[in-house]
């Protein structure tokens, strides 16, 4: 029988690809794409929180649903933000991106 | 039991899904891998009894943030040079791990109070009360429709050609 520990390990795994994506990507645009896991593993996991902690309230769906709201803002601002930065400079290579690097 | 196998099969694609997306050389196949990962994240919405969020989810993620990252692609010729990773590959790979390491520790370590009502099915109508009703997150909503008006603003300004 699948319970909540299973949910969470999911979203712990999925979290965790993202997390290796995020810090080991070089294209701007891959590390877009691995926020996108991470934010859907964290929403895996208020919704099984919602679904097995408290059935009856749907605060975690809520929340989950607001997580959905920002990361269509964040990807938004994200991709117009690497389009600038193409054109501006003609890579999207986040290793060469360190203008305000010291 | 039927609940079961959907969602061992669903997390065994989502998980495969999002290695592929880490591992693949192609960014563009990567990125229609990581929209097989968000159809299987619906599915295991559909299994937690999540029908509206599931539904929200093939529309949000699936349709509108999958297509905006694949036009990303297209729009930066990056995809000659593939998904390269940085220098940092292993470094990245242990923390990965130690965190995974952790949050297991603490998943299964948490005495959870879980509860056995039945949840609330269809929940469209319920979300819809807990959203606009009375003490619920109206505030909230308003706030996150101004932070979308935000986004797309700065986005437009940002992207146009000067």
């Amino acid at each position: 029988m699948v319970g909540l520990e299973h949910y969470l390990l999911l979203s712990a795994v999925l979290f965790s690809i993202g997390l290796y994506g995020v810090l080991a990507k070089r294209n701007a645009i891959a590390i877009l794409l691995c926020i996108e896991i991470m934010l859907n593993a964290v929403n895996i996991a208020l919704v099984g929180f919602s679904r097995y902690i408290t059935p009856t309230e749907l605060t975690g769906q809520v929340f989950a649903l607001f997580i959905i709201v920002v990361a269509a803002a964040e990807t938004a601002i994200g991709l117009a933000i690497i389009i600038t930065i193409y054109r501006s400079r003609g890579s999207i290579d986040a290793t060469k991106i360190d203008l305000m690097k010291w | 039991m039927a609940l079961s196998i959907g969602f061992w099969i669903l997390a065994i694609i989502a998980v495969g899904a999002a290695l592929t997306v880490v591992l693949l050389k192609d960014i563009f196949r990567a990125a229609l891998c990581m929209v097989l990962t968000l159809v299987a994240v619906a599915g295991i919405y559909v299994t937690l009894s999540a029908d509206f969020l599931a539904g929200v989810q093939v529309i949000v993620y699936v349709g509108a943030i999958s297509i905006l990252l694949i036009i990303g692609i297209m729009l930066t010729r990056e995809v000659q040079q593939g998904n390269p990773t940085n220098k940092f590959r292993i470094p990245a790979f242990l923390v990965a791990l130690v965190f995974f390491g952790v949050m297991c520790f603490v998943f299964l370590g948490t005495p959870w109070q879980q509860s056995g009502a039945t949840p609330v099915t269809p929940t469209t109508g319920a979300l819809a009360d807990k959203l606009f009703g009375e003490d619920g997150f109206m505030l909230t909503v308003e706030i996150a429709g101004v932070l979308l008006l935000a986004a797309v603003i700065g986005a437009i300004a940002m992207a146009r050609e000067k």
